[in-house]
């Protein structure tokens, strides 16, 4: 059981996730309906992870980012999942450019209605990987040119860089594809290989894949140039 | 947006500068405004008689030939006469006003002469410069002639003691049956003189103002201007209406349409977990597997109708990140290359709506297999070039995309240049002041 705090600012839909955690065996400890709420009760509460929507007042933009961001600053362990409207990658990256991002999930509010799917990822946020909903990877691997080392990748090992992103240990990788996890392993290698990444474990493995897809320096979180090839 | 463009002034209202002038008396009859006037008068009248001559003659003839025919070419001559007249007076104007009257005439680069003929005729430019041409002899001729005698007459009644001297000893009679007797005596004259010189100077500019006016109102684009302002206007006021429509159309969609889908998929969610713990309910729960995967779809076509409507990525991270994440999604591979700041956001919504129209056009109708988007802000102007390798022959007349990107570019004071010679490439650029 994960006690959680739930940002939401339709009424309708947090009453739904608040619903939707509690039967998954959670606890939610406070659901709030803006940013400025989100960051007095993670304060108060310390929660075992923070949910939050990217879009919240007073300003309509991205303040449940800018939140989550603050308190993360704060305490980089905190868990973290933001589901969002927008497969946007501008805001993954945002959120991925951070010190750490262990505990860090990006999904896409459609993924909620697969529940079994959902409360998955909140499970592997909140023991620190790293979740990002499988379009946001397609979007990123989809429009690559001959230049880049992605292009060198096989298709099956797309497959598994695509699942390895959405936070799938070897074991559960394994078992989606039907392949043995000695099988993954030798995908994986040899992906880092072609990607010219070194191959270090876990989240950093897939911070790196992004940071390396997205084509964006990890370095300035106040992305203001960008520059795709 | 309507508050930062400048709407043209409508000429008739627009200060004359002599008239200014005069408003200071003293530093008036120092300076060399005076002179000026004296000197516009002067060739206006040495103008406006031959002028009034040749159209009397051109007028006379004409409708006494008319029945002939060739009477009616001398009618139609008068007419257009007016035409080249219009330019000189324009020009002649600057003498006592710096700020130019605009031609009022269509351009016609490369027009044959009947082409020119016909265009000038049907302006109303054309009659105005016509009726200016009427009234230059026997209004402003006249009265400029009445100033400049004025004039000459006072100049002589300050010379009155110098000619006293020089031609004694004749003697001299400034009024009829009272000869001067001498120099100092004449020096009266003097005063009277410089009297009327004063009276002079006034009146020149009095008169060369009202010509100011008449010419702006005869001879400038003074219908046109108004019609162009309130133009202008209407203009901005439909872009900011169209801009407000569709912030209000992306907000109502993403805070109910979309939360109620997301909310409903959940509950289908939900259902489909309590129901595949039941083996009977086996169908019940793949009708609701179904039920999800068809709001999940309704979800992803309102994500991307709600992206074309207003892109949040746009108003949250600036022109780069919302341009990279178009070119992301393109069919066509695109390399974009966009060194810019965060900009106002009218200029980062043209901008922006800009790239995804030149895109969508290069997909559906370029063939082409390669876009380029380049961008850069040099000084306070925004420079964007999208490039595509394909076909070319796109004619931006018939887009009406095109046409509505122009006049929102137009509207903050940029430029939307579209080439696109048959055989490709098609380039699109705009630059548009930074400031908005």
């Amino acid at each position: 059981m994960l006690r959680l705090i739930l940002a939401e600012d339709s009424v309708l839909l947090r009453a739904g996730l608040t619903e939707l955690l509690t039967r998954g065996g959670h606890q939610v400890l406070a659901a709030v309906g803006s940013a400025e709420e989100l960051v007095r009760a993670v304060e108060a509460q310390r929660p075992d992870v923070v949910v939050t929507d990217v879009r919240m007042p007073p300003g309509f933009r991205d303040e449940g980012l800018r939140a989550v961001l603050e308190l993360r600053s704060r305490d980089a362990a905190l868990p973290v999942l933001v589901l969002s409207q927008y497969v946007a990658t501008a805001y993954a990256t945002q959120l991925l450019t951070g010190a750490s991002a262990a505990g860090l999930g990006y999904l896409l509010k459609d993924r909620v209605g697969e529940v079994a799917e959902f409360l998955d990822a909140l499970q592997q946020v909140a023991e620190g990987r790293t979740v990002i909903d499988p379009e946001v990877v397609r979007v990123l691997l989809s429009r690559q040119s001959e230049e880049r080392p992605l292009a060198r990748l096989t298709p099956r090992e797309r497959e598994v860089l695509t699942l390895m992103a959405s936070g799938l240990n070897n074991q559960a990788l394994a078992a989606r594809l039907f392949i043995t996890e000695a099988a993954v392993v030798k995908h994986a290698s040899s992906i880092f290989m072609k990607l010219d990444l070194d191959a270090t474990e876990g989240n950093r493995r897939v911070l790196a894949v992004l940071a390396h897809l997205s084509g964006q320096d990890r370095q300035d979180p106040a992305v203001t140039s960008v520059r795709t090839r | 947006m309507s508050d930062s463009t400048p709407l043209p002034e409508p000429a008739g209202f627009a200060p004359v500068t002599v008239l200014a002038a005069m408003r200071r008396p003293l530093r008036f009859l120092g300076s060399w405004w005076p002179w000026r006037c004296w000197a516009y008068l002067a060739s206006g009248f040495l103008l406006g008689y031959p002028v009034l001559v040749v159209l009397v003659l051109l007028l006379g003839f004409g409708l006494a030939l008319a029945v002939v025919g060739i009477g009616l070419l001398l009618l139609l001559g008068a007419v257009v006469a007016g035409v080249p007249l219009g330019a000189l007076e324009r020009w002649r104007l600057r003498w006592v006003e710096p700020g130019p009257v605009p031609d009022p005439h269509t351009s016609l680069a490369g027009a044959g002469p009947a082409a020119w003929l016909r265009t000038r005729l049907r302006e109303r430019a054309t009659w105005r410069e016509f009726a200016y041409a009427a009234l230059l002899g026997p209004v402003f001729g006249a009265a400029g002639f009445a100033v400049i005698t004025l004039l000459a007459f006072a100049l002589i009644l300050v010379a009155t003691p110098v000619i006293v001297w020089a031609i004694a000893p004749d003697t001299v009679m400034l009024i009829p049956g009272r000869a001067v007797s001498g120099p100092v005596e004449a020096l009266g004259g003097t005063a009277v003189g410089l009297a009327g010189t004063t009276v002079a100077a006034y009146a020149g500019a009095l008169l060369a103002g009202a010509q100011v006016k008449a010419a702006r109102l005869l001879l400038g684009p003074r219908v046109e201007a108004d019609r162009i302002l309130e133009l202008t206007r209407s203009r901005v006021r439909l872009v900011d209406a169209f801009e407000a429509e569709r912030r209000r159309i992306e907000r109502d969609l993403h805070d109910g349409a979309q939360q109620q889908l997301v909310a409903l998929s959940m509950t289908l969610g939900l259902a489909e977990l309590e129901l595949r713990g039941l083996p009977q309910a086996a169908g019940a729960a793949a009708l609701v597997a179904r039920g999800r995967g068809e709001a999940r779809v309704a979800l992803e076509q309102l994500r991307d109708l709600v992206r074309g409507i207003h892109p949040q990525v746009l108003t949250d991270h600036g022109l780069a990140a919302a341009v990279a994440e178009v070119a992301l999604r393109h069919p066509v591979p695109v390399t974009v290359d966009l060194d810019v700041p965060r900009l106002t956001e009218p200029v980062e919504v043209t901008a922006y709506f800009t790239v995804t129209e030149a895109l969508a056009n290069a997909a559906k109708h370029s063939g082409a297999s390669h876009v380029h988007v380049v961008g850069k802000v040099v000084g306070d102007r925004l420079t964007l070039t999208v490039t595509d390798d394909g076909r070319g022959g796109a004619d931006p007349g018939a887009g009406a995309g095109l046409a509505g990107l122009a006049d929102r570019v137009a509207m903050l004071k940029g430029r939307l240049v579209v080439s696109s010679p048959v055989g490709g490439p098609t380039r699109l650029r705009v630059e548009v002041p930074c400031s908005g």
